[in-house]
Formats: structure tokens, sequence, C-alpha cells
């Protein structure tokens, strides 16, 4: 009996807007900002107060419909879900049920077999809940988050594997941050993934009780609570069980998903139109203006690099990764005369590494397109050796600077006179006699020791080609 | 004070504040001491505000002083049902729930009066959170019709309408969603005015219905609720269902106004039938003539689904009241049973304290309503149902201007006599709950008295047609002395 995976992803993405999904109230991270200070009558819920739309919110919301191909709805509903808890502080959430803002889109994703298209049920806009938080037996809210705007993407259970599941969800996060509609952090909280997970017989076409995974802080964790999941529920199948309807939490320690709620039925939340609020009606042209303003997305630019730049698939989709990264990629292969693909290996290589080792983004870009340019230009055209080059592409990004002052300072240029090499190599070969006899004698990788002290002498700035040549022609000489 | 302040409309009150012949510290104080001494026994207010009273009263007096700021209101005393939210004053919709809720802000329509210099005398009672017809379903006392102390002075704006009706007030802001500001208006022989929906903000109106609530004026006489309607009406960008049509200046209009040749008064024949008393029948029918007498012409016409207008009305209420009063839950303000052994107790204790037995049985109502397998059945029927009743008004509208109807079928009942069967009450509201489907306004004139009780006439008409109404409420009462009777408590 082979079972098949079917599962759902549920994204809430907390919007980049200045304020408050239904009042002016500032938009702050409530990790640092103290408890309760961006509220108002409308976010807390007191008696009398009623809510304004934020129109920032909606176009945020429809640029990402549209980037997800959806189709945007220009008559849609706000509905109240109602349920008690105290971070909610009406007894209901403004939401969005049956005329939702947009529906029926798809993106594409890499899979291992090849390229294939996850559908998209919904996108829709809601408030976001105040935050809770538990100490010395009292609990403890701060609503400085109630009433944040949050855009909510629902998939169709079209994802088959934990690794589609993380496809989508990197491929998802980037498209939002391509669009400037949110930042992509799911540790703190700004983005959460649900997985809603069921597994099959392979080849059915019907859908099985499914679960709700929540409270993922990482892909890492939603890749493996999905898998784990998986493998739970195989397990109950094959020996005849049958899988409950609940919600799951998963523990990063053990790998395991548990139980977050006792037995219980599915909340019935009891939606109506809400009235305080007209049908969201837009305007064509507006929709369609906000299409035409579209930045150039993840997919379409990692095409146009590969096309454009002729990089291989996997260099593109690197570059690509972050907006700001292909921006300054093709920033610098505007300034240079190198070849794209150069370029691309060494943002791909030794930028990103200083990148990672200095701890800094990869949207940080502390070099001027100019300057690493200039010094790609420099390393291409033999003025410096590639050793050198990481070097002072080191010294650039620790203390600043320009290429060619870096390289006069540390006196680094390369030199290829081949009498000025030609005196260091006559002089280390009389220097080493006995590894001349070594080499002579047809031990090869001695020539790699010599090149080395070639390269030391002369404080790298031989250029290795030619002392390469040099050296053997040398060597050979000694035979006689 | 020799002179008799509170006998007075609101124009003459403020010539006399105008000339200077009395303060507003001292027409404020006069009110105060009224209210003292006279309202124990009808009990319409439910907090008196005399230090923010006294506070305001000085402020319009420094207005008249400088003749700066200066507005038809400025310097007249009111009070606001206790619904409407007050800063820093008790706002409690007559619940134990918010016996001692004090809101951080005020409501636009409070704000407009502060603006304009009128002065808050105090909160008045209500049915709690307006769910009743009488006024009986206070949470803390019933407020007595003042010209019967046996009688219900009508709800849920009972208090409202009391204290304007025993000069307690020169004019109270009211509320209706299903007739609140017309039945009490009706019982007390005060002229009453259900806005259209959208035409007076809601910012800051404790909510029973939010598809239906609106704030109107009640005074003495349809002049005084035109000049309360000016400061009050217009566009609220913190309120979403606010309209934005400009205000006309009401009461120039009715200035100018001088007959009614040429409108058209349609009678719905659903609206006469039995049931309906015998002096409220002939009290309406003699409006008619009179307002005929102005030059109008008559027409009859039907509202063939006004029979389904109270399920209708109190299906779309139930559901939406038991959203509304989620907010009670002793988490962030009002009554909290803190002690509880989970938060489940808290909740189920503070809220079991907190709502009297009517709204116990509404939000129970309400949520089985909207719950999974009976909201199609129940809540969207209901709407559905809502528009056709709103269709029954746009057409009868084509063929007439304004409609005329009773208020009620009878005149106020006695204290006790519709509480203990819910569904009695509910039917009480017959006349009065089809405008709030529409949304559209509806004014309540005196129109005669019967066995010591004021009858009520209502006047309807198109959405936002409240320069019509007033022009015909007006004109009636240049003809008719109804709204210039008071109780004997009056003369006290």
């Amino acid at each position: 009996m082979k079972y098949e995976p079917v599962i759902g992803l549920e994204i809430h993405a907390e919007l980049l807007t200045r304020s408050k999904m239904f009042c002016g109230c500032e938009v702050v991270d409530s990790i640092i900002a103290k408890p309760n200070r961006y509220i108002c009558p409308v976010c807390t819920g007191q008696p009398g107060s009623l809510p304004v739309l934020n129109k920032k919110a909606v176009e945020l919301a429809v640029r990402v419909g549209l980037a997800l191909n959806c189709k945007i709805h220009t008559e849609s509903i706000f509905a109240r879900k109602n349920y008690f808890y105290p971070d909610l502080p009406k007894g209901y959430q403004i939401s969005q049920y049956d005329q939702p803002l947009a529906t029926d889109g798809k993106i594409p994703i890499e899979t291992a077999t090849g390229t294939k298209d996850v559908r998209i049920r919904r996108v829709h806009l809601e408030e976001d809940t105040g935050k809770l938080s538990h100490a010395d037996g009292y609990s403890f809210i701060d609503y400085n988050r109630s009433g944040v705007p949050l855009l909510e993407i629902v998939t169709e259970p079209d994802l088959r594997s934990p690794e589609e599941v993380r496809a989508y969800a990197t491929k998802l996060r980037a498209i939002l941050r391509y669009l400037d509609v949110n930042i992509g952090d799911m540790e703190k909280g700004v983005i959460r993934f649900e997985a809603n997970v069921s597994v099959r017989e392979e080849g059915s076409a019907q859908l099985n009780t499914r679960t709700e995974i929540k409270n993922l802080n990482s892909f890492r964790a939603l890749a493996q609570a999905t898998e784990h999941e998986i493998k739970r529920q195989i397990e109950i199948y094959a020996r005849d069980g049958s899988v409950e309807q609940e919600t799951l939490g998963f523990n990063e320690a053990t790998g395991k998903t548990y139980s977050q709620r006792g037995k219980e039925s599915a909340h019935d939340y009891r939606y109506f139109p809400e009235p305080d609020l007209p049908p969201l009606v837009l305007d064509q042209d507006w929709i369609d203006s906000i299409r035409a303003s579209l930045p150039e997305l993840p997919e379409a630019k990692t095409h146009r690099f590969i096309e454009q730049y002729e990089l291989k698939p996997q260099e593109a989709r690197l570059l690509t990764s972050e907006k700001a990264l292909a921006d300054y990629f093709e920033e610098v292969v505007a300034k240079s005369k190198s070849s794209a693909r150069t370029v691309s290996s060494w943002i791909a290589g030794e930028f990103m590494r200083y990148l990672n080792e200095l701890g800094l983004g990869s949207t940080d870009t502390p070099i001027p397109a100019e300057d690493f340019a200039k010094l790609i230009d420099l390393v291409t055209n033999k003025k410096i050796s590639a050793n050198s080059g990481k070097v002072v592409l080191s010294e650039m990004f620790r203390n600043g600077g320009k290429p060619e002052e870096i390289i006069r300072a540390k006196n680094l240029d390369q030199v290829s006179d081949e009498g000025w090499i030609q005196e260091t190599i006559t002089k280390i070969l009389d220097d080493n006699p006995k590894e001349v006899q070594q080499y002579l004698a047809g031990k090869e990788s001695i020539l790699q020791w010599l090149m080395g002290q070639v390269a030391r002498t002369t404080k790298g700035k031989a250029d290795p080609s030619v002392s390469r040549v040099l050296l053997v022609k040398s060597l050979e000489e000694r035979r006689k | 004070m020799l002179l008799n302040t509170h006998e007075l409309s609101i124009k003459a009150t403020h010539e006399l504040l105008s000339k200077r012949l009395i303060s507003s510290e001292e027409l404020t104080r006069d009110y105060l001491e009224r209210i003292q001494r006279i309202d124990p026994q009808i009990q319409s207010y439910v907090t008196i505000s005399e230090e923010v009273a006294l506070e305001q009263a000085r402020e319009a007096d420094h207005r008249f002083k400088t003749g700066e700021g200066l507005t038809p209101l400025t310097g007249i005393p009111y009070s606001a049902k206790d619904s409407i939210s007050t800063r820093g004053v008790n706002t409690t919709c007559s619940s134990k729930i918010l016996e001692n809720y004090k809101p951080f802000y005020d409501s636009t329509a409070i704000q407009k009066l502060k603006s304009v210099g009128a002065i808050l005398l105090g909160k008045t009672n209500m049915d709690e959170f307006g769910m009743g017809s009488s006024t009986e379903n206070s949470g803390f006392f019933t407020t007595r019709n003042p010209w019967n102390f046996e009688h219900v002075p009508g709800g849920s704006s009972g208090g409202s309408a009391a204290a304007v009706a025993a000069g307690l007030a020169p004019f109270a802001l009211g509320e209706d969603t299903g007739g609140s500001v017309r039945m009490p208006a009706s019982f007390c022989g005060v002229t009453g005015l259900k806005t259209t929906y959208g035409c007076v903000s809601r910012y800051g109106l404790i909510p029973l219905v939010s598809s239906f609530d609106t704030i109107g004026p009640m005074a003495r006489s349809v002049y005084d609720v035109a000049l309360v309607l000016e400061a009050i009406a217009g566009h609220d960008p913190k309120d979403s269902t606010s309209r934005v049509e400009s205000i006309p200046n009401y009461s120039e209009s009715l200035r100018q106004a001088k007959n009614l040749r040429g409108l058209r008064i349609g009678i719905p024949k659903e609206y006469f039938v039995e049931g309906l008393d015998s002096d409220v029948d002939s009290a309406l029918r003699e409006a008619i003539k009179q307002i005929e007498g102005l030059g109008a012409e008559v027409v009859e016409v039907s509202l063939p689904h006004t029979q389904y207008a109270i399920p209708v009305y109190y299906l779309i209420l139930f559901a939406e009241a038991s959203s509304n009063l989620a907010k009670y839950d002793g988490v962030r303000f009002g009554l909290s049973e803190r002690n509880g052994d989970s938060l489940l107790d808290v909740y189920l204790k503070t809220r079991e304290a907190g709502f009297g037995a009517e709204i116990k049985r509404r939000i129970m109502l309400g949520t089985f309503a909207l719950s999974a397998g009976y909201y199609d059945a129940y809540y969207l029927k209901a709407q559905k149902v809502r528009t056709l009743i709103r269709q029954d008004f746009e057409k009868a509208l084509e063929a007439c201007d304004a409609l005329i109807t009773p208020v009620a079928p009878t005149t106020a009942f006695r204290i006790g006599e519709k509480i203990t069967n819910p569904l009695d009450m509910y039917l009480s509201d017959v006349f009065v709950v089809a405008v709030n489907l529409a949304g559209i306004p509806a004014l309540s004139v005196p129109c005669g008295i019967s066995n010591g009780l004021p009858i009520g006439m209502q006047i309807m008409g198109p959405h936002l047609s409240e320069e019509m109404l007033l022009r015909i409420g007006h004109l009636y009462q240049t003809q008719t002395d109804w709204h210039t009777k008071h109780p004997l408590c009056w003369n006290n």
C-alpha cells in the first residue's frame, strides 16, 4: 500500500503599512515596543468604536493577489469571525469569508521532478489579535499588535512532500519581500505558516481527515513537522486506525508533532457580513495601475538572468533569492567590463561568504557597486592575482576604501615582469638545492611547494601563471 | 428664578441668553435644581453630570461675553441617552455590566454638541443595551411616564423622552434602532426624529444593531428638533457607514415653509387595521385632515410585506446584538468577576452577573440564529426579506412623497402589563420597525391625548428627506397645539 501526502499551506503575513488595518495607530515591532502604547478605542474594542479601512493595506493585498496570478474581485465583503479570547478585544475578528479579495491563483515551484504549479485558493484581508504572554501565574495582554493588517493566503492541497512545502514557502516569502509587502521574518512572527496535512492511497482522489500544524517558527520546523506528521498518519492507516481532526504543535527538540487541544469539535465562528463596513468596491483602473507598477518577480527575473546573462539556473536562483541582491548584481555587471558570469561567481562566492561571516543580511550591500566592479575588473585583467583580490575584498568589507588605494597600501600589484620574477625564482632554486633534486628525480608535487615559495617571497605579487612557466623552465635547465 | 425657564423653547431660551437676561450658568442651575426636585418621581436620569454641566455653562458664558463661537445651541442644556459615549462621564447603557464605565472618548455627536457650546446635564435611562420597548428592561430602575406614573414612558429611549416631557431638559439625544426614539416620543407627548441611517455619526454610540442604529434628537417642537439636527448631522470619517451628503439648513427651510401644496401623503393600508386603539385611530385621521388642510393630497398606498417586519427585525437584531455584546467579558473594562477558576469561568460569571434576563435571552437566540446550519435559514433569509421590505417603501414613495401612520397601536401601557411576555412586547413595535429595516427617516409628532396619555403620528420619507419631514411636522404644529400640552408635573 503506497500512500501520498496531501498538503495545503495557510500563510498569515503582516502587511508593511504605517498604520493598523482599521484605525490610525502606528504599526510597531511588538517585540521591542513598550506594551499597550500604540492603541486606541478602535483596536482595543472599546464600546462604540468603529472600524475604518486602511487603503494602503488593500493596495498591498491587490499587489500580492496579482503577483500570485489570482482573480482580483472588484467587490469583496468583510465578515465578523466570532469567538471569545482575551487577545481578541471585540469578541470578533474582522476578516473576509464568503467573498474574499482574490481567488484562483497559482505559482510555480521547482520540485525534484521539475516545475509544478501550486494553486492559490484565496487571498484575503483581516486584522491581527493582541499578544498574550504568561508569567507568575498571570496572563498579560499587549494590544500593540491588535488590529495590525494581515493577509491570509491559502493554497489548495497541491503539495506532495516536505520538500515541496519548503519550496512553496520559500517562493512565497521571496515574492512578498519582492513586493515590499512583508519582511519575511518567521522568527519574529511577521509571517506565520500553518500546514494542513492528510495522506491517502496513491492514485486515490478522495481527501482524508487532515490535521493542522501551527506555531512553526522556521522553514526547517515547517519541513520537519510536515515530514513527521506524514509518517505518523501513514502509520495510523497502516494499522487500520483513523486520523483524528485536530490542531497540532511541533516540538523541535523531539522532532514530533503533538496535540494542542483536547477533544474539540471544529469552531463555529458564526460568520456574517460586517455591518460597520460597506462592501469593498475596487476600481478596475486602479487594479490595472497596480499591476503595471509590479516589480519584476523572482520567477521572471530568474528566467531573464539565465537568458540575458547566460547564467546557470542554480546561479540565477541564488542571485534572485533577494531583490536587493539581484539589483546589486545587475548594477555591478553594468559597471564592470568583465562577463556577467565572472561577476556572478564573485558574488555567489567571496561576496556571500563575507556577508555570512560578518553576520550581514543578503540585502546588505556595504560595497558600492562601482568599487566592486572595479575590483573584479582588476583581477580579470590580471592586474592583481585572484588571491590578492580576495584580500582587497575582505579589506573593503571590514574597513571600506577603494580597490586601487588598498592595492597600493598593501603593495599587492601583481607583477608580470618576467625578469623580476626570474630573479626571484633563480634565488629560490639556489637556496633550495634539495627540493630541486627531488623535482628532477621525479617528485612533481614539489613544484607546488616551490610555487608557494615564489608567492611568499613576492608577497603574492608574482603572476602565478607566468611564475609557473618560468619555474618549470628554470628547473628543467638545472637538469643538465 | 421667577421665570420658568424650562417652559421655553430652545429659540426663546437662546434669546434670553443672548440678551444676557440670564447667564448660562444660572439657566443650567435652574435645570439641575428642577431635576433634583422632580426626577425622583420619574427617574429619567441615570447620571447627573453636575460638574461637567457647570463647567460647560461657564464656557458658554464666556462665548456670550466675547461674542465668539455663538450658535443657536450655545448655552442650551440637554441630556443624552446612556448608550452615547461621553468622555469621563458614566456611560452605562443601563446595564450592570457597564455600571461604572467611563469612556476615554466622546462620541462624535457629543463632540459636535460640545463644539457648539451645548451643555450636558446628564445621561438618561433606557432599556438595557436598547433591548426593549418600555424602559422596564433597564438594569437599574424603570422610568415613569410623566403623564401617568403608573405607565411606561416607552422604550428604549424612555429616559430621554420623559426628561424632555417633564421639562428636565430642553432637548435630548435619543437612539432609534426599532422605534426607540419614536415610541417614547409618542408615549410622552414630545417630538422625536429617527434620522436616516448614516445621517448622524454612530461613532461612540454603543451599538445594539449595527445595521439599524441611529442617533436622533427629541424636543418639545419640530423647530427645536431641527436646530439640534443641524448641529449633529453630517459625514464622519470615523464612521464608515456615515453618509457624505452636505447638510441642509433645516431651520431655515422651516422658516421659509408656508404650506404643503403639491405634496402627496401616502396612507399605507396595512397600518390601519384591527388591533389599533380606536382613540389612536381617530387622532390619526384628524391629524391627516389637518395635513390635507395645509394643501397636501392624500392617497392610499400599500406596503405588502409589513407583516414580516417584526420577525425580520428581531432575527437580525438577535444576531448582530449577540456579536456586539461579546466584548463585555470582564477583561478590559466594565464589570469583572475576576476570581474565576479559569478563563471561561471569568467570562461566565461576569456575564451572568452583568446582563439582565432579556439580554441573555437575545444573546442566546442570536447565537443560535448565526450558528452553522441555521445561518441560511434565519439570518440570511431575514436579510433577503428585509430587501423586499425596503423595496415596498421605495415603490410606495414613488406614488407619494411621505407616509403617515400611527407610531404605536395604543397609548402608553401600564408598567408590568407586557413585561412578562416578551412576544407581546415585541409586537408593540409593529408600526415602527419596518422603517429601521429600510434605513429611512421618520418623525414622531404629538397628535392627540386619550385618557390622559399622548398619541403620536409618524411621518416617514425617503432616505435623507429629513428636511421635508420636518417641514410637514412644523407646519402641522403651527395649526395644532398638541405639542404644547404638558403633563401635570410640568407645573411643579
